[in-house]
């Protein structure tokens, strides 16, 4: 449904301001997974302890939009799309700060992976695509929480079977190693941390792409099947 | 969620209503009032939601040049309470109503609710009596006027006065009760009472009320019409309107934007 303005400009402008918030707390979401793959490839420390720095911020994001909700709640007593917008970013910035507690475990693995440990015995290339397919994911959800693109939501959602794929791959492949080389174990599970995690960011993706589902249509699809 | 099954009470077939000037202002509503819920009409000013609550009890036949065109049908009787030859009076009766600002009669509390029931040919002073008091408790008014019932009305706060009328319009035991924006006049606390009030009457009686407050609307009602320049635009359960309104312009007038 197509919306027009409404009389209070100051109504538009609260709206408008907690719209853009989200998004920039997804975009900052973004850039910290971002930051913690690179982390991950590069090897490097230091950007995994700035990943773990900046989720202060996320986390003062999610009181500050709460806030907002809480105080459009009071003061204008929302009614339809609106009540829908206002209740679905109340949860919208819950599952962006799972997000932001998810990549913490990242960079968190990233350091431990700089003790001395016993290494695996290949690259763990589905990590990579682990963390490739999370970032689409994330940045889908976001583009159709910015357009209310009900289309784009679905191929979110179904799109996470990808992800889901791919994390069963990489434990399968994981335990493989575990298996023939006791000594992998502690490496290994570090990487399967990673791997949870980012399948854990792909299920919150697809929580965003339900709720822009029940904003625009007002229906609430979760835990029923897509199709 | 409600799943009883509703009896409609009454409904409006193909209803138009045209005033005096020529105005059209009722455009072929249909519409039912289910039993035992309460039913809000809401809309802009002009839009004919307090048109179509007086032609519920035929307020519009005061005025000369007023003319109805289709049917309010009652349930279970099946009677046309526009048509021909039917008594104004005895649809005011079964069907009573509740103004804007309280209007009592310049009598005693006593004599204001007791009104209706001597008008009716009621004599008996002792049945006349337990009325009173039966009308004034269904009002939640008698624990406060109970001391006092040959005050006069005028004497009562708002809350008490709007109240008292309720009463009056109960003592006739009346089977739908017309409100039109019965608390516009009240303050908060005197509004939260009579919304109480209209929730327990709902158990006896089934009720239309005209708003201009939307979360009145949306406090008080099972179900809610919106009106936009004479059409009935969207009749749904409350919370279907006020979640998920189908037509775009319910949409507009209920988070209040410019349509």
């Amino acid at each position: 449904m197509e919306t027009n303005l409404h009389r209070s400009s100051q109504f538009n402008e609260e709206l408008e301001r907690l719209r853009d918030d989200v998004i920039h707390m997804g975009t900052l979401i973004e850039n910290q997974i971002k930051m913690a793959t690179q982390a991950y490839v590069h090897n490097d420390v230091s950007a995994a302890l700035q990943v773990l720095d900046n989720d202060n911020q996320v986390n003062d994001l999610e009181k500050a939009i709460d806030d907002e909700c809480i105080h459009i709640i009071v003061k204008r007593q929302p009614t339809a799309s609106d009540l829908r917008l206002i209740m679905s970013i109340g949860k919208i910035v819950t599952d962006l700060e799972r997000m932001g507690d998810e990549t913490k475990k990242i960079a968190k693995s990233v350091r431990n992976l700089q003790k001395p440990l016993h290494p695996l015995p290949a690259d763990m290339l589905g990590i990579r695509h682990l963390a490739d397919l999370a970032t689409k994911q994330l940045q889908g959800a976001l583009s159709t929480f910015a357009h209310l693109d009900t289309g784009e939501a679905r191929s979110v959602i179904l799109a996470d079977d990808a992800l889901d794929a791919e994390f069963k791959a990489t434990v399968r492949q994981l335990i493989t190693y575990m298996m023939e080389d006791p000594r992998t174990i502690s490496a290994a599970l570090e990487m399967m941390t990673m791997a949870r995690a980012f399948e854990r960011i792909g299920d919150h993706t697809t929580n965003i792409a339900e709720q822009v589902i029940y904003i625009a249509e007002g229906r609430d699809i979760r835990h029923t099947s897509i199709d | 969620m409600d799943q009883v099954s509703h009896v409609t009470k009454a409904e409006s077939r193909n209803l138009n209503f045209y005033y005096s000037n020529g105005a059209h202002a009722l455009k072929g509503i249909n519409m039912p009032l289910y039993e035992n819920k309460i039913t809000a009409l809401i809309g802009p000013s002009g839009c004919g939601k307090s048109t179509f609550l007086r032609c519920f009890n035929r307020m519009h036949d005061l005025y000369p040049g007023n003319r109805y065109d289709g049917q309010i049908v009652m349930h279970p009787d099946n009677t046309n309470i526009l048509a021909d030859g039917v008594d104004p009076i005895e649809v005011r009766m079964r069907i009573s109503m509740v103004f804007q600002k309280p209007n009592p009669f310049p009598k005693s509390i006593y004599e204001n609710v007791a009104y209706g029931l001597r008008v009716r040919g009621g004599k008996n002073k002792k049945v006349i009596d337990d009325k009173v008091e039966q009308a004034l408790r269904g009002a939640a008014l008698w624990d406060e006027v109970k001391d006092r019932l040959n005050d006069l009305a005028f004497n009562l706060s708002g809350g008490q006065q709007q109240r008292l009328c309720i009463a009056r319009a109960l003592a006739t035991d009346p089977e739908i009760m017309l409100f039109d924006e019965p608390t516009s006049a009240l303050d908060p606390i005197a509004t939260a009472s009579i919304e109480e009030l209209m929730t327990e009457l709902r158990n006896k009686l089934t009720i239309l009320v005209v708003t201009h407050n939307m979360q009145q609307a949306a406090r008080v009602s099972d179900y809610t019409a919106y009106m936009y320049l004479g059409d009935l635009v969207e009749f749904s359960k409350t919370d279907d309107i006020f979640i998920k309104p189908k037509d775009k312009r319910t949409e507009d007038y209920i988070t209040g934007r410019i349509g």
